[in-house]
C-alpha cells in the first residue's frame, strides 16, 4: 500500500484480466504455482526460494509450526504482503504485482475480521457489491445456507458465537467464487469440539463448491483430516510434500517424522545394501528395513518407527528390543508406555485398548513390529527437531 | 390497579426459590447506583437546573432594573427578540457550521495520521493538539489579530496568490484585510475548537481493528473505497462526538467575533452578552439565550437521528 502509485501502474494492464478471471474463476482459475518465492524481514527470511504448485479444486494444507512461514506464504498470495523475489501466478496468469483488491483471490481470517458496522448479509454482500455483481440477494442468500446460517442475515457479527463468526467469514469469501480461497488458521479460535466440527464441514463446503482452497495451520491432525496434500513447512522451507498417509508413513526427514505424530528414532549404522532390503545395526542388534524406506545415502542413519507399530510383548523373546516400563499413561483409547531401552534411552509404543491388562512400570517387556513399517533418515539431522511444537503452546501465534 | 401491582412486583423473584440466597448482596448493591449518581445530580440539579428555571422564569418577565421583575408570562419578548436579532441567530449558526466543517476536513486527515502514520510520534503529536490549551482561550484569539494582521505573512500569501480575490468574492472578507472580516471569525472559531474535534475522532480511529481493512482490499475494495466503506463507518461515533463538540460551543461563542469580527459580523453570543452586562434588558437576554438552546437541541438530535447511530456498534 506504500507504493500505491508504482504498483497501480504496474498492475493496470493485468486488471482487465484479472477483472474476468474473476468472473470465471468458478469455471476454471488454474493451478496456483509459486516460483522461487522468497520473503525477508530485514535479516529475518521468513519464506525461502519456495516452489510449489497446488492443483486446482484441491484442498491443500500448509501445515508447520509458528514461525515457520506459513502465514506469511498464504499473505503473498493474498497479495497483503509483497515477495521480496520470486513469482505467483494462477494458471498463466502472473499475479505477483497484482493489487489484493484486484486477485482472484479470497481469504478467510484467522480474526475472522467481520466488518462490525455491516450486518451479516451485507457482510456475505461486501465482495459481491464492490464488484457490481447481479443478483447479490440470491448468492448470498445461497451461500448463507450452505453455511448453514440462512436465518442470521440481519444480525451483526458482534451477536453471533465464535463458530458462527467463522461460518460467515467462510461464505463472506466463498460467495465470490475465487480461483483460490484462502485459510489463514480459521478454526484456531474455536474449542476443540466445535473445531472438528467445523473440519468436516469445511471439507463438506469444499468438495461441494469445487473451489482450490489452501488451508494454513499448525494443527498436524486437522491438517491430516481435511487435506488432500500437505506441505509440511519449517523455517520457510517445504520440509516434505505429500497427501496425508503418505507423510505420515513415509516421513523423510525427522522433522516431519516428529511434527507429524510421534517417532521412534535410534542411532544406526546400515551394515548391507540390498535392492529390496536394508540391514543395520544398532546398539550391537541387527535390524533390517525396506530399502524404499530408506531415505539417506549415507551409512549413519536413524533408525525409526511409530510408537503405534510397536508391540508389547511380556516375557523374553529370540526378536526384539528388550526393555522396561518407566511410565503409562492411560489415554482411553490407547495406553501410551515409555519403555527404556538397555543403552538408556526411552522410546514410545502405543497400545490400543482392547482388552490386555494395563502394564505397570517397572516391568519387563519386550518390543517387536513388523520390519515394513522401518524407516531410515539421515543422522545428520536433528533427532529431536519438530519435537518441542506442542499444540498448546502455539494458540494465538502465527506461523 | 395501582395496589396490587407492587405486591405482584414484589412476589415474582421471592417466588422464584434461588434468588432468596442472592438477596443480602443486591439489598446492599441496590444503593449503589444512586450513591454513584448522587455527586454529579446534585451538580446538575443546583448548577444547570436550577439556573435553567431561573433563566427561563426571567425571559417571561417584564420591569426593569430600577422597578423589578415580575413574571406576566410576555411571550412577546421572544417574538420581539427573534426579530430584532434574527440576522445575529442565523450568521451564528451558519459560522458554527462552517468552523465545524473545516475543523472536520482539518482534524479528520490530522487524526487519522496520528492514528495510523506516525510510529512512534503519536504520543507527541497528541500532546501538541492539547498543547494550546496550556495557554488562556483569550491569549489564542488575541494571537490571530497578530497572525491575520494586514502587515503578516498570511496576509501577503492570501493577498499576492489571488486568494484574497476568491474571498471577497464569497463575502467572507469585505476590504481589503483579512482582520475584522468573517473569515477571520470563522478562522478562530475553527482554530479555538480544532482539538475537540481531532481528539474523539482520534479516539475513534485508534480503536479500528486495521485487519478489517485487510479484509476489505481481500474482498475487491481499493484502498479509496475500503475507507469509504469501512473506515469512515467505523470512524461514525468520532465524527459525531467531534462535530458536536465544535458546533456547540463554537455557536454560542462571543469571544472570536468579538476579537476578529467586525459589527457586521455579531454572532448571538455577542447580543446575549451586551444585553445582559450593559444594555440590562435581562428578558431579552434570557428569550435569546433559551431560544439558542434549544434549537441547539433540535439541530443536535435531527443530527444525531441522520447520522444514524443505529449503523453503530
Amino acid at each position: 500500500m506504500t507504493d500505491a502509485s508504482t504498483e497501480q501502474v504496474r498492475s493496470e494492464p493485468v486488471s482487465g484480466r484479472a477483472a474476468a478471471g474473476k468472473a470465471t474463476a468458478a469455471h476454471g482459475g488454474g493451478d496456483l504455482q509459486m516460483r522461487s518465492l522468497t520473503k525477508r524481514f530485514g535479516t529475518f527470511t521468513a519464506v525461502d526460494d519456495l516452489d510449489l504448485v497446488i492443483p486446482q479444486g484441491s484442498f491443500f494444507a500448509l501445515l508447520g509450526p509458528s514461525g515457520c512461514g506459513k502465514t506469511t506464504t498464504l499473505r503473498m498470495v493474498a497479495g497483503l504482503e509483497e515477495p521480496t523475489a520470486g513469482t505467483i501466478s494462477i494458471g498463466a496468469e502472473d499475479i505477483t504485482a497484482t493489487r489484493p483488491y484486484k486477485r482472484p483471490v479470497n481469504t478467510v481470517f484467522q480474526s475472522y475480521a467481520l466488518f462490525p458496522h455491516l450486518d451479516i448479509f451485507e457482510n456475505v454482500a461486501f465482495g459481491l457489491r464492490r464488484r457490481g455483481s447481479k443478483n447479490i440477494k440470491q448468492q448470498v442468500n445461497e451461500a448463507l445456507e450452505l453455511v448453514e446460517l440462512a436465518q442470521m442475515g440481519r444480525r451483526k457479527p458482534g451477536q453471533l458465537s465464535g463458530g458462527q463468526q467463522q461460518r460467515v467469514a467462510l461464505a463472506r469469501a466463498i460467495v465470490n467464487r475465487p480461483s483460490v480461497l484462502l485459510l489463514d488458521e480459521p478454526l484456531g479460535a474455536l474449542d476443540l469440539k466445535l473445531r472438528r466440527q467445523m473440519q468436516i464441514e469445511l471439507k463438506r463446503i469444499q468438495t461441494e463448491v469445487g473451489l482450490t482452497f489452501v488451508h494454513v495451520t499448525h494443527d498436524q491432525e486437522e491438517a491430516m483430516t481435511m487435506a488432500d496434500t500437505i506441505a509440511v513447512m519449517n523455517q520457510g522451507r517445504i520440509e516434505q510434500m505429500g497427501g496425508p498417509t503418505d507423510l505420515y508413513e513415509n516421513p523423510t526427514t525427522t522433522f516431519v517424522a516428529n511434527f507429524l505424530g510421534q517417532s521412534n528414532l535410534v542411532r544406526a549404522k546400515v551394515t548391507s545394501r540390498g535392492s529390496d532390503v536394508l540391514e543395520v545395526e544398532a546398539e550391537g542388534q541387527a535390524f533390517t528395513l525396506p530399502a524404499r524406506r530408506s531415505f539417506s545415502d549415507s551409512d549413519e542413519i536413524w533408525f525409526g518407527v511409530r510408537p503405534e507399530k510397536l508391540s508389547i510383548g511380556q516375557g523374553d523373546a529370540a526378536e526384539g528390543l528388550r526393555g522396561v516400563i518407566t511410565d503409562t499413561s492411560f489415554i482411553g483409547v490407547s495406553t501410551q508406555y515409555l519403555v527404556r531401552l538397555p543403552w538408556g534411552q526411552e522410546i514410545t509404543a502405543v497400545r490400543q485398548n482392547d482388552g490386555a491388562p494395563i502394564l505397570r512400570p517397572g516391568e519387563q517387556v519386550t518390543l517387536t513390529w513388523d520390519p515394513r513399517h522401518a524407516f531410515a533418515l539421515d543422522a545428520s539431522q536433528d533427532a529431536h527437531a519438530g519435537e518441542d511444537f506442542g499444540e498448546g503452546e502455539l494458540l494465538g501465534s502465527k506461523g | 390497579m395501582s395496589a396490587p401491582a407492587p405486591d405482584t412486583v414484589a412476589g415474582l423473584p421471592g417466588g422464584a426459590g434461588p434468588p432468596v440466597a442472592e438477596t443480602p448482596r443486591s439489598h446492599r448493591g441496590r444503593w449503589t447506583p444512586y450513591l454513584l449518581l448522587f455527586p454529579g445530580v446534585a451538580w446538575l440539579l443546583v448548577f444547570f437546573v436550577v439556573p435553567m428555571a431561573f433563566l427561563a422564569s426571567q425571559s417571561l418577565q417584564q420591569g426593569s432594573i430600577e422597578t423589578g421583575y415580575s413574571v406576566t408570562w410576555h411571550i412577546q419578548t421572544y417574538g420581539d427578540a427573534l426579530s430584532a436579532y434574527s440576522s445575529q441567530f442565523i450568521r451564528s449558526l451558519v459560522y458554527a457550521a462552517t468552523a465545524t466543517g473545516l475543523a472536520l476536513l482539518i482534524g479528520y486527515p490530522l487524526a487519522y495520521a496520528i492514528a495510523f502514520k506516525v510510529g512512534r510520534w503519536k504520543n507527541v503529536l497528541l500532546v501538541l493538539v492539547i498543547a494550546p490549551f496550556f495557554t488562556s482561550f483569550l491569549i489564542r484569539t488575541l494571537a490571530w489579530q497578530t497572525i491575520l494582521s494586514t502587515q503578516g505573512p498570511v496576509y501577503s500569501i492570501v493577498n499576492h496568490t489571488g486568494l484574497l480575490a476568491v474571498l471577497k468574492w464569497v463575502h467572507l472578507v469585505n476590504s481589503d484585510q483579512l482582520l475584522s472580516t468573517p473569515f477571520a471569525v470563522i478562522m478562530g472559531l475553527t482554530y479555538n475548537f480544532l482539538p475537540f474535534m481531532t481528539l474523539p475522532l482520534y479516539a475513534s480511529l485508534e480503536r479500528i481493528d486495521m485487519r478489517l481493512l485487510e479484509a476489505g482490499n481481500d474482498l475487491y475494495a481499493s484502498p479509496f473505497t475500503a475507507f469509504r466503506k469501512v473506515t469512515w463507518p467505523l470512524s461514525m461515533p468520532g465524527v459525531v462526538a467531534g462535530t458536536l463538540l465544535t458546533f456547540i460551543p463554537a455557536a454560542g461563542d462571543y469571544i472570536n467575533s468579538k476579537l476578529l469580527g467586525n459589527p457586521d459580523t455579531t454572532m448571538i453570543g455577542q447580543v446575549i452578552d451586551g444585553e445582559f452586562l450593559r444594555v440590562l434588558d435581562y428578558p431579552t437576554a434570557a428569550a435569546l439565550s433559551f431560544t439558542l438552546m434549544v434549537t441547539i437541541v433540535i439541530i443536535v438530535v435531527a443530527y444525531i437521528r441522520r447520522a444514524g447511530t443505529e449503523e453503530l456498534v
